[in-house]
């Protein structure tokens, strides 16, 4: 267990150093920032609070950007200490290479959840008290961030999977924006494509629905348009997870289990690795 | 860790150890025992499985037949933490994280070895890096990068030192300095094996020498073992009276090899075995011959014998 927290604590470090962290602060910070400046216009029309409207604009941006910021976190931390030699170092230390993985996923996740709580977190408690919120906004927005970083967490370790197979950091850069574009982008236009395609709609919505939930991203979006009953004023795609009545819980034991998958396979891919 | 290490127990000990890669084979029934408190070279060209070796013996790869013990343990085996604590390795290549200074990055390795960080400081200090603990180490210099990767071998007083071209881009004065720190560490009694292409740096500051090519060991011994081995000649130096050397070359001329004569100095040739003889004939010429010099093989001569052959046939 020390270990991995010495690993986990020398990731943050780095992170910190080479302003990881603080870029990814900035980025989100300022994302959250003007979308809640936008999301003022509707608020004085629609039934929904500043929060609440911040949740719908925010979610449906952090499904980009939190999975790129993840890969791009994540991606070299196998092969660019192969390359760099570090990593042969490090195994003739007595370090286990599960160890390893488990480390270096727990510094990136303090690292992603530091961004998160900071980038998102400032700009909700400096927006937030100007509006009458309650506590249903303030829970959306917190149930965002949790989520957030839970999203964070799979694409970490689905870019740990990337790193554990392949020897050159560049060919893992190139695989890893696969990744984001397969995820994030190809998936839901295949998606919308079988939609068109499928004329007679012989797809039942609950088959819809579950291959939806299959993909983290579109389980992420799911989760936070039906947590906040705000936000499916103003998102359309909300309407379909209404229409099929699921627990909040299941969107999120999605994104958990594509976070615990890819590590596990990370793991096994590592331990069969020459370095 | 199971059994006591015994007395007399070398601290590694390769048994017809191979290694493919695929269909490529890198190190073939290699057999090699190092002693504990022993300092070795390892020579050869590159590409001959050194550090493939290196890394076996490291537990870092699995070797694809035959045995490696290290203090008496399978290195890939289960529980070697104990055994990987008392290990420190210098790899060939580090190129350590830029963005973090000297001393962060030692202490890490420390905590991961668990070692007390209190320890980093003294031996930033033997490698001397004092004054540039506090910078990132992208400002290093090769040989500052170099030295802060022989500091992170050195934690933890490991009982057996893996050295993987220690000196390459180390200016004299700090080649020096290493092998400096490598005397200390044998006088502590640590085991030291060393991989090098500088073949004149080794001789006289290890004990044995391995020459492996292609994955195989040619030889193992000490120099004098593989001159024997080898049984190139002694070169013999005669400074002689001015005018007088080809007189000398006459008289000792039969049965020894000359190889030059010029006006002073008359340069010959024999067998180790025979350096004797050719020594006392030499002593009864007299006022002639002032001064002599006996050059026996360098290993750099030694290493052109065992590994060059294929390379110039």
């Amino acid at each position: 267990m020390k270990t991995v927290l010495v690993l986990a604590l020398g990731e943050i470090r780095e992170g910190l150093r080479n302003r990881w962290i603080a870029a990814s602060i900035v980025l989100l910070a300022t994302l959250a920032f003007a979308l809640s400046a936008l999301g003022s216009a509707p608020m004085g029309t629609v039934n929904a609070n500043a929060l609440s409207v911040s949740v719908a604009s925010l979610s449906s941006l952090s499904v980009y950007l939190l999975p790129l910021i993840a890969l791009m976190l994540s991606f070299p931390a196998l092969v660019g200490e192969l390359e760099r030699g570090t990593l042969l170092l490090l195994l003739t230390y007595p370090v286990a290479r599960w160890q390893i993985v488990v480390g270096k996923f727990m510094g990136h996740l303090g690292i992603l959840m530091l961004a998160v709580c900071v980038g998102y977190g400032v700009p909700a408690l400096v927006t937030g008290f100007q509006g009458d919120n309650g506590w249903v906004g303030w829970q959306s927005y917190l149930a965002m961030m949790g989520s957030s970083v839970l999203l964070g967490a799979a694409f970490i370790a689905l870019g740990y999977v990337v790193s554990a197979s392949v020897r050159e950091r560049a060919t893992a850069a190139g695989l890893a924006i696969g990744v984001w574009l397969v995820f994030v982008v190809l998936y839901d236009i295949g998606l919308l494509g079988l939609l068109l395609a499928d004329g007679d709609q012989r797809i039942s919505p609950t088959l819809f629905s579950s291959l939806m939930l299959f993909n983290p991203t579109d389980a992420y979006r799911i989760f936070n348009l039906m947590g906040s009953g705000g936000a499916s004023l103003v998102s359309g795609l909300a309407g379909l997870a209404e229409q099929v009545r699921i627990s909040a819980a299941l969107p999120l034991a999605v994104i958990a289990l594509w976070v615990v998958a890819p590590l596990a396979a990370a793991t096994a891919l590592f331990y069969r690795r020459e370095v | 860790m199971d059994a006591k290490d015994q007395p007399g127990q070398p601290a590694i000990a390769l048994d017809t150890v191979s290694k493919r890669y695929g269909a490529q084979e890198v190190v073939h029934d290699l057999s090699l025992a190092v002693a504990a408190g022993e300092t070795l070279a390892l020579v050869g060209p590159n590409g001959a499985g050194k550090t493939t070796l290196m890394k076996m013996i490291l537990g870092v790869t699995r070797p694809s037949g035959g045995t490696v013990r290290v203090h008496g343990h399978d290195p890939m085996g289960t529980g070697t933490a104990a055994l990987r604590t008392s290990i420190g390795y210098l790899p060939e290549n580090v190129a350590f994280h830029g963005a973090m200074t000297g001393m962060e990055l030692l202490a890490f390795y420390a905590r991961l070895k668990g070692e007390p960080v209190s320890s980093c400081a003294a031996l930033l200090e033997r490698v001397g890096l004092t004054d540039a603990a506090k910078r990132r180490v992208r400002t290093y210099s090769k040989g500052m990068r170099q030295r802060l990767g022989l500091a992170q071998a050195l934690l933890g007083h490991p009982r057996l030192l893996v050295l993987d071209e220690p000196t390459t881009g180390l200016d004299p004065t700090l080649r020096e300095h290493f092998y400096r720190i490598l005397v200390e560490q044998h006088t502590a009694g640590a085991t030291a094996l060393v991989s090098s292409h500088a073949l004149t740096e080794i001789e006289g500051r290890t004990d044995r020498i391995a020459i492996v090519k292609d994955g195989r060991l040619l030889v193992c011994g000490t120099l004098d073992e593989l001159r024997a081995k080898a049984s190139l000649p002694v070169r013999i130096r005669l400074m002689v009276d001015p005018g007088t050397a080809a007189a000398v070359a006459e008289r000792i001329g039969n049965g020894i090899t000359l190889s030059k004569v010029n006006d002073r100095t008359v340069d010959l040739h024999c067998l180790n075995g025979d350096k004797m003889t050719v020594v006392r004939r030499i002593g009864e010429l007299g006022q002639p011959v002032n001064d002599l010099d006996i050059l026996p093989p360098r290993l750099d001569q030694v290493y052109a014998h065992f590994a060059g052959e294929e390379e110039t046939s």
